[in-house]
C-alpha cells in the first residue's frame, strides 16, 4: 500500500534533511570543524527513509560507517548528531564516537559500525530478543554490497533463517566497496540471489525509488512480525560522492556512470511524483520545505558550536557500565 | 556445604541464575543437556558453528534487555569471533557514550595438560586483558568459579569466564545456598611471610603443593589467587608483597606480555611496594612455544610444583 500523500511529504522532508545535513557536514569537515572522516550517504537517501518509514520507534536498526541517513530516518535529533560530529559533550556519544558511530539507542538504534559487516550479527541478536519477547518487534540490518561478501552476513542469514528471526537484511548496493567495484568482487551480480541459499525471500528493489523501497520493506516487516522469518532486500543505488570526504581518497568510478546515476536522484524523483499528483506538492511548498530543512541544519550547527567540548578526563568515563 | 566438581560448579551457577532471572539464556554450539532438560531449547539454544555470529548476537540481545551466556567452549574457537569481541563487545558501551548496557557472559576453557596439542591448549587471556572494556575471571576452585560466575551473569558488562580445562574434574566444597563472590577481589589461598606467589588457575594448586613442601624446609609461602584478571585486585597483591618482600608470579601462559608480566609491573611500579622488595621479582610461566602434544614435551613446557618450589628456593636463598 502506498503511503499517504502526507506521509510521502514527510519522507521527502527526511530525504532532504539527510542531504542538507551531509552537505553541511562535508563543508564543515573540509573547514576543519569536524574531524577524522565523514562518509556521505547522498544519493542513497531513499533506502534509509523507505525502510525506516515502515518501522515503529521500538523496532531496532543497526547502522554503518555511512550512517547519518539511518539516524535521521529513524528519528534522531539533528542537534545531538551535529554535536557528535563536532566532538562535543552534547553529542549522542558525548564526543566518543564521531561520524562513524552516531547512534541514538533511545530510538531503537544498536549502534553504527565502523567495521564492515560488524553490525549484522548484533542486530540479528536483537531479532532473537524480539522473538523471545514475542511482541512483534523487528530488527533491521543496514549494510553495503561490500559487507555482503563477509562471513557475518552469511552466518547471520543462516541463523536468522533457521530460527525464523524477525530480521530484515537491507543491502545498500551502491556498486562499490571503497575503490573496488562489485563487478570485480561478487560471484554474481545480484546479492539478493544469495537469499535462496538460505531459503528466505531475496528481493531486488530500485534503491532510488523511496516508494518502491517502502513497499518492499513493508512486506518484509509484515512477514517478520507475523513470525515468518527474515527477508533480504537488495537496494540498487549509488553514492554521489567519493567513498569518504578525505581528500587523499581517489575515485576511479567512470564519469559517465556517475552522470547516469546523478539523473536518478531519489529526491527529484519523489518531488516530481508528488508534483504530478494534483495538489500534493507545489513549487512554493517544496521551496518552503527546503528552507525549513536548512533552518534545522543551521540550528543544529549552532547547537554544536555553542556546546562545550568534553573534559579530557571524560575519556576515563563509560569504559564499564556501573 | 558439599563437595562438587569445577565443571558442576559452573552448571549450577547457570541453572541458579536462569531460575532467578528469566532474561538469562544460553547459546553454544552444543547445548548442555542438564540445562536443556530444565529450561528447554528456547533458553538453552544449540546453535550453528558460527562463533562470530553468536558473539555478536549476544551483544544485540544484551542491548535489547537480555543477559545472554555464550559458551565458546574452548577459547580456541573464539578467535573466529575476534571482531565481535575486540571491536564490538569491548567498545560498544564506551563508544556510544554509555547509552546502553551490555550484560553478557562469554565462557571459554583455557590451558593445557590435556595432550590436545597447540590449538586446544591455549591460555591467551592477556590478549583480552590488553583491551579496555571487558572484565574477565579465571577461578581455580569450584567455590570461586560458582560465586564469580553468578556475579559475572549479574554484572552489566561483557565478562569473559576463563575456566581451566585441567581443573574441570577437581572437587571442592561449595555451599548449597545462594552466594556470590565480588569481581575484582583476590583470595589469599595460604598465608605466609617469606615470599608471595601470585598464581593463576592450575598454577594455584601447584603453588599450594609447592608451599606445603617448602614449609617443611622452613620457607613460609603466601599464595594469592587474583581470581579476576580484570579488574585486578592490585591492593591485595601489593599488601602481600610489602609484607613478604618477595614476589613470584606463576602462570601456565607464556610470559611475553602476559598476565604475569602485568602483575609483576603492577606490584613493582608502586614505590611503597618496591621499597619493601628484598630481591628481584620472577615470573614462572609456560615456555614461549605453541603447546606440543607428546607428554614429555608438554610437561616440560609448563610450570609445576617442582619448578615453583625450585624458583622459590632460588628467590629466598639466592646462591650468592
Ligand atoms: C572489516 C573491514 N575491512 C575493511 C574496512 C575499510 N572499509 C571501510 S568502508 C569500506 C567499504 C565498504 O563497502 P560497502 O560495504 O559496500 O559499504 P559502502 O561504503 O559502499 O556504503 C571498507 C573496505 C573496514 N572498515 N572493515
Ligand atoms: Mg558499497
Amino acid at each position: 500500500m502506498q503511503p499517504s500523500p502526507e506521509r510521502q511529504r514527510e519522507m521527502l522532508r527526511q530525504m532532504q534533511t539527510i542531504r542538507r545535513f551531509e552537505e553541511r557536514a562535508s563543508d564543515d569537515y573540509h573547514g576543519g570543524a569536524i574531524y577524522g572522516v565523514v562518509h556521505c550517504y547522498i544519493g542513497e537517501e531513499a533506502v534509509a527513509v523507505g525502510v525506516c518509514s515502515t518501522l515503529n520507534r521500538d523496532d531496532q536498526i543497526i547502522s554503518t560507517h555511512r550512517g547519518h541517513g539511518h539516524c535521521i530516518a529513524k528519528g534522531a535529533d539533528l542537534n545531538r548528531m551535529m554535536a557528535e560530529l563536532y566532538g562535543r559533550e552534547t553529542g549522542y556519544c558525548k564526543g566518543k564516537g564521531g561520524s562513524m558511530h552516531i547512534a541514538d539507542f533511545g530510538i531503537g538504534m544498536l549502534g553504527a559500525n565502523g567495521i564492515v559487516a560488524g553490525g549484522i550479527a548484533i542486530v540479528t541478536g536483537a531479532g532473537l530478543a524480539a522473538q523471545l519477547d514475542g511482541k512483534g518487534r523487528v530488527a533491521v540490518s543496514f549494510f553495503g554490497d561490500g559487507a555482503s561478501n563477509a562471513g557475518p552476513f552469511h552466518e547471520s542469514l543462516n541463523i536468522a533463517a533457521a530460527w525464523k528471526l524477525p530480521v530484515i537484511f537491507v543491502c545498500e548496493n551502491n556498486l562499490y566497496a571503497a575503490q573496488t567495484s562489485a563487478a570485480e568482487t561478487h560471484a554474481q551480480e545480484d546479492i539478493a540471489a544469495r537469499a535462496h541459499g538460505y531459503g528466505i525471500p531475496g528481493v531486488i528493489v530500485d534503491g532510488n525509488d523511496v516508494l518502491a523501497v517502502h513497499g518492499a520493506a513493508a512486506k518484509a516487516v509484515a512477514r517478520a512480525r507475523a513470525g515468518e522469518g527474515p527477508t533480504l532486500i537488495e537496494c540498487k543505488t549509488y553514492r554521489w560522492r567519493r567513498h569518504t570526504e578525505r581528500v587523499n581518497q581517489p575515485d576511479f568510478r567512470p564519469e559517465h556512470e556517475i552522470e547516469v546515476w546523478l539523473k536518478k536522484d531519489p529526491i527529484a524523483r519523489l518531488v516530481a511524483h508528488l508534483k504530478s499528483q494534483q495538489g500534493q506538492l507545489t513549487d512554493a511548498e517544496w521551496q518552503e520545505m527546503d528552507r525549513q530543512v536548512l533552518r534545522g541544519i543551521e540550528e543544529a550547527v549552532g547547537f554544536a558550536k555553542s556546546s562545550p567540548f568534553p573534559k579530557p578526563e571524560a575519556a576515563l568515563e563509560d569504559v564499564f557500565a556501573s | 556445604m558439599r563437595e562438587i566438581t569445577y565443571a558442576q560448579a559452573s552448571l549450577e551457577a547457570f541453572a541458579e541464575e536462569m531460575r532467578r532471572d528469566p532474561k538469562v539464556f544460553h547459546m553454544s554450539t552444543d547445548a548442555p543437556q542438564p540445562l536443556v532438560k530444565e529450561f528447554g531449547p528456547t533458553r538453552v539454544r544449540a546453535t550453528p558453528i558460527a562463533e562470530s555470529a553468536l558473539t555478536g548476537m549476544a551483544i544485540g540481545a544484551a542491548g535489547s534487555g537480555y543477559r545472554p551466556i555464550v559458551d565458546w567452549r574452548m577459547v580456541t574457537f573464539c578467535f573466529v569471533a575476534m571482531d565481535q569481541i575486540v571491536n564490538q563487545a569491548a567498545k560498544i558501551h564506551y563508544m556510544f557514550g554509555g547509552q546502553a548496557k551490555f550484560p553478557i557472559l562469554y565462557r571459554a576453557s583455557v590451558g593445557g595438560g590435556t595432550r590436545l596439542a597447540a590449538q586446544h591448549s591455549q591460555s591467551p587471556y592477556s590478549m583480552f586483558m590488553n583491551l579496555a572494556g571487558l572484565k574477565m575471571i579465571l577461578p581455580s576452585t569450584p567455590y570461586d568459579l560458582k560465586g564469580l560466575l553468578k556475579s559475572a551473569i549479574r554484572d552489566d558488562n561483557p565478562v569473559i569466564a576463563f575456566e581451566a580445562t585441567r581443573l574441570f574434574g577437581t572437587k571442592g566444597m561449595v555451599p548449597e545456598e545462594d552466594y556470590t563472590l565480588p569481581l575484582g577481589k583476590a583470595d589469599i589461598k595460604r598465608e605466609g611471610k617469606d615470599i608471595t606467589i601470585v598464581a593463576l588457575a592450575w598454577a594455584v594448586h601447584e603453588s599450594l603443593a609447592a608451599a606445603e613442601a617448602l614449609a617443611a624446609e622452613g620457607i613460609s609461602v603466601e599464595v594469592i589467587d587474583p581470581r579476576t584478571l580484570v579488574p585486578m585486585d592490585v591492593a591485595t597483591i601489593r599488601a602481600s608483597v610489602r609484607k613478604t618482600g618477595r614476589l613470584l608470579v606463576a602462570d601456565e601462559a607464556g610470559p611475553t606480555c602476559g598476565a604475569a608480566a602485568e602483575i609483576s609491573a603492577l606490584a613493582t611500579e608502586d614505590p611503597a611496594t618496591f621499597a619493601c622488595l628484598r630481591g628481584p621479582v620472577k615470573r614462572l610461566c609456560g615456555l614461549q612455544v605453541p603447546i606440543p602434544y607428546s607428554p614429555g614435551m608438554e610437561d616440560f613446557v609448563f610450570p609445576d610444583r617442582q619448578k615453583i618450589a625450585a624458583a622459590v628456593r632460588e628467590l629466598v636463598r639466592p646462591k650468592s
